[in-house]
């Protein structure tokens, strides 16, 4: 199934776009997506631990399972203001 | 009022939305670009938005301090997009009958905005260029 995906900030420097659609399989999370993209993205290791997720404008957890057509964004700590 | 926006902020562009017949202050906060970031020298900054979310998130965070301080008048700004020092990045307005309530509820939206809307700046200076990464995680589940 295909999702969109949203980067923000110095997550978008590393995987160098801030917009793409992905394919994901049935019974993908939040957890499993972000495990993939770090396999593939080595460099988002360093945020793991501060990175948040939204899906659909919702902060979620790991668990939250995706679904076609979600838009999944992925959060470094924000520093607006 | 919860909005990102691209044009420059002035200081009193929210004052005539929160004020009404029934209240008697207005608190109104501005944060504005600064030309350093510890020791070093800043020349400008870059703001990025999650623009839907950020909107929503501002509201929501809006509607829960005018809930728990009992206010109806709370308006937010947010600019994106290159800001020259001096320039103001975020414009918070409350207004309340009274004036303690709109401090306390103004402190409250500007730290709750800066702990989880999705919002960042990149500092542009003596260093090059570099994100500025919050001190914690927005949302703790992950």
């Amino acid at each position: 199934m295909k999702i969109k995906v949203l980067f923000f900030a110095n997550c978008s420097d590393i995987v160098g776009c801030k917009e793409s659609e992905r394919e994901v399989a049935e019974g993908a999370t939040v957890g499993s997506f972000k495990q993939d993209l770090i396999t593939q993205y080595p460099d988002l290791l360093g945020l793991q631990n501060v990175l948040s997720v939204a899906v659909n404008t919702e902060y979620v957890d790991d668990l939250t399972a995706l679904k076609a057509g979600d838009e999944i964004a992925f959060i470094p700590p924000v520093s607006g203001g | 009022m919860f909005k990102i926006v691209e044009e420059p902020i002035t200081s009193d562009a929210l004052y005539d939305e929160v004020k009404k017949d029934y209240n008697g202050a207005v608190v109104t906060f501005c944060g504005v670009v600064r030309n350093h970031s510890g020791e070093t020298r800043t020349d400008f900054l870059v703001y990025d938005a999650y623009k839907e979310m950020a909107e929503k998130k501002m509201s929501e965070i809006g509607a829960q301090a005018k809930e728990q301080w009992k206010v109806e008048n709370i308006s937010v700004l947010h600019r994106v997009g290159r800001l020259e020092i001096g320039e103001i990045s975020v414009l918070i307005a409350v207004a309340s009958p009274h004036r303690a309530e709109a401090f306390e509820a103004c402190r409250h939206v500007i730290d709750k905005l800066k702990e989880l809307v999705p919002i960042w700046k990149k500092e542009v200076g003596e260093n090059g260029e570099v994100w500025v990464e919050g001190p914690q995680a927005a949302f703790a589940g992950g």
